[in-house]
């Protein structure tokens, strides 16, 4: 164990070599030019590559180049340049590629206020890329989390073969915190399925039997000459299929092989919500002024408990559920104008609960008394 | 890696050795289940191709290959080697990934007019600047033929397509031009209709060090040549060798005027991206001092 003091983006950057990350292209982009500026110090440092590609479009495209040719490969952005970026996502999530995506929240639409911290790119995350799409995005609160919710992201893409998003905020990636960093190859690390037969019986890189299936991945110059392929019927294995069923379970599939394994990629922590008459739905770093809002209303006799999400896509609507059992009433605060409140209503449908939300355009932190004051209102 | 295949380009490509076999050792699926349009040039130059694979003796299962969208695109899902068939016009951006990620590879990025020049203009002028040891191969049917015709970056002013029913408006670029401005080190020209001199320029640029680029004059009698007067392919081809003209030392500016200049156009050595990116990983564990991989305070390092 190491202690060191750290920026959160320098946190971000270290989760990813210490699971295995040694392909970084980027473009930047305020606030997630750090973690570019990081990644070029470190990845000659680890034996790995870093390019600054010409755009946002060419930064993930090329780490879909390296993660094809084996290196497990990562990129980082920001509103504007995720916008970019949605393109490529698509494609990496058809062709099954992994690819970590680092997205350094920041107010928008448009450039809107690049140094101002937002957390707006939450539908976004799931809904950018055209088509039914999967996907897999943690959202830490610290930046000892960040460290750790980075590994995880890069064990997550390559298991399921999917893109998978870091989705920050300015506000964490800009901080500085002391952090304990573990003995690097003590962390866990995942790889992606490989092929294990004889290359000439290796098909491609989609031979799934099942709709939950990862089919095994043959990186390029290792004998098994994989067609990634991001558009087109993907074959499947030894199914005699016609090519509008072959591209109903590819989709299917797609979206599957992520969905059925909602419940332990859902991952929320939950606060004193076993009581709750008031809970609070709160991620990143809008948790802190949740937990300390609980803290003061509880101080005044009110049952309140905080849901912290840690995934927000696949969203935890069970755990939301399970958090909500005995509320009456749900606030919702966010650097946004309601994305999450949105997701919280509908996991909450016919339950009958009152759900408001505080929320900030401005990229200032809410405050612990907004969100009870707030609460009190609704008590009224 | 591209030093080695070099000192293989010994044999001279046999332009009379049969197809089948080809195809066996160089391709994926037999001749018979290619999809191009009946006399389209992309057989051709697929053909060309795997000669020029051939001439270099290349093991192909040390190639890969990216590719974005268009009739060509069909292409590397017939050659025997690893394929990224990615989004339109990322092709040298994902060729850039796979070539700094793995640079044993020999990596070859087929495009289109509209990958190369339009969607993927950036990627290709950046990869070209970098003089990663990518080989580009553009294939200009003179505009977007997947689409069924419209006009594109390389449509000839004047020439009618479905997008251009009163005659193509705008000057087309002229691909190797731009290839030599963004400093590209080998740059080539061929056609279709010269089969034999296209295998030899195209095993020339994938056995250069560093970024190549060869366009490929490959007609679409179908779309393009219908509505200009060459609605066969024999009319293109002879199109192609009535239009063309050698580059040569000496040849004058009236000669090259409103014809297809062919040959290696250009070819400057320049120190190769990942070759310099080596030295960087050198230099960066050196003053690691061997610690890479223990957590460093890289606020030092930045």
């Amino acid at each position: 164990m190491t202690r060191r003091l750290l920026m959160g983006s320098e946190a971000i950057c270290e989760g990813a070599i210490a699971a295995g990350v040694r392909f970084y292209a980027g473009y930047p982009i305020t606030p997630a030019t750090e973690v570019a500026e990081f990644m070029s110090a470190r990845m000659p440092q680890v034996g790995g590559s870093y390019v600054q590609m010409e755009d946002e479009m060419g930064s993930f495209a090329a780490a879909m180049g390296a993660s094809c040719a084996g290196v497990k490969a990562m990129t980082a952005s920001s509103g504007p340049g995720l916008a970019l970026m949605q393109e490529e996502i698509g494609h990496a999530i058809a062709g099954e590629i992994p690819v970590v995506l680092v997205n350094v929240g920041r107010h928008g639409p448009g450039i809107g206020n690049a140094t101002g911290s937002a957390q707006m790119e939450v539908m976004q995350a799931k809904y950018g890329p055209n088509g039914d799409c999967p996907m897999i995005a943690l959202s830490p609160s610290t930046i000892e989390e960040a460290f750790w919710l980075t590994v995880k992201c890069v064990n997550l893409a390559e298991r399921y073969r999917t893109p998978t998003i870091l989705l920050t905020e300015g506000l964490l990636a800009l901080q500085r915190s002391v952090v304990d960093l573990p003995d690097y190859g003590k962390v866990e690390t995942w790889e992606r399925p490989r092929p294990e037969g004889a290359p000439s019986e290796y098909a491609n890189p989609y031979m799934a039997t099942s709709l939950t299936a990862v089919p095994p991945m043959g990186d390029f110059g290792t004998g098994y000459r994989s067609i990634f392929r991001t558009g087109g019927i993907q074959p499947q294995h030894g199914a005699k299929m016609t090519r509008f069923e072959a591209q109903h379970f590819s989709t299917t599939r797609l979206n599957q092989k992520v969905e059925a394994h909602r419940d332990e990629l859902a991952l929320t922590e939950a606060l004193q919500t076993e009581d709750a008459d008031v809970l609070y739905v709160a991620f990143g770093t809008q948790f802190h002024p949740a937990r300390a809002a609980m803290q003061m209303a509880r101080a005044k006799g009110i049952k309140a408990g905080v849901l912290r999400l840690i995934t927000i896509w696949p969203f935890p609507d069970k755990a939301i559920r399970q958090a909500a059992q005995h509320a009456k009433l749900a606030v919702v605060p966010e650097m946004n104008l309601g994305q999450l409140r949105g997701l919280v209503t509908q996991a909450l449908a016919g339950s009958g609960i009152r759900i408001d939300g505080v929320n900030h355009v401005n990229s200032l932190t809410i405050t612990p008394q907004e969100i009870l004051a707030k609460t009190e209102d609704m008590l009224r | 890696m591209s030093t080695v295949i070099a000192t293989q380009a010994v044999a001279k490509p046999n332009p009379m050795a049969n197809l089948d076999e080809l195809v066996e050792q160089y391709g994926r699926v037999p001749a018979e289940h290619f999809r191009y349009c009946p006399g389209c040039g992309l057989g051709m130059a697929q053909s060309a191709l795997m000669r020029a694979f051939q001439r270099l003796q290349i093991d192909m299962s040390q190639v890969a290959g990216a590719g974005g969208s268009g009739c060509y695109s069909i292409m590397g899902h017939y050659l025997n080697m690893g394929v990224l068939h990615g989004g339109h016009g990322r092709g040298a951006a994902m060729a850039t990934g796979m070539k700094l990620a793995n640079p044993h590879l020999t990596v070859v990025n087929l495009q289109g007019d509209g990958d190369s020049l339009s969607i993927g203009g950036n990627h290709t002028i950046h990869a070209a600047r970098r003089n990663i040891d990518v080989t580009v191969v553009m294939f200009n049917n003179f505009g977007y033929g997947d689409t069924g015709g419209q006009y594109g970056a390389t449509t000839p002013k004047g020439s009618f397509t479905e997008t251009s029913p009163y005659g193509m408006p705008e000057e087309p670029f002229d691909a190797c031009k731009l290839m030599i401005g963004a400093g590209a080190t080998f740059v080539a020209r061929s056609t279709v209709y010269h089969a034999v001199h296209l295998t030899k320029v195209l095993a020339e640029a994938i056995a250069w060090k560093g970024f190549s680029f060869v366009e490929v004059m490959q007609h679409c009698h179908v779309l393009w040549g219908k509505r200009n007067g060459m609605p066969k392919a024999t009319d293109m081809l002879n199109y192609y060798r009535d239009n063309s003209v050698f580059s040569t030392p000496n040849l004058k500016r009236e000669e090259q005027e409103g014809k297809f200049v062919l040959g290696v156009l250009h070819k400057q050595a320049r120190p190769e991206f990942t070759e310099e990116y080596a030295k960087i990983r050198k230099l960066a564990a050196a003053r690691a001092g061997g610690q890479g991989l223990s957590p460093l305070n890289t606020g030092g390092a930045v």
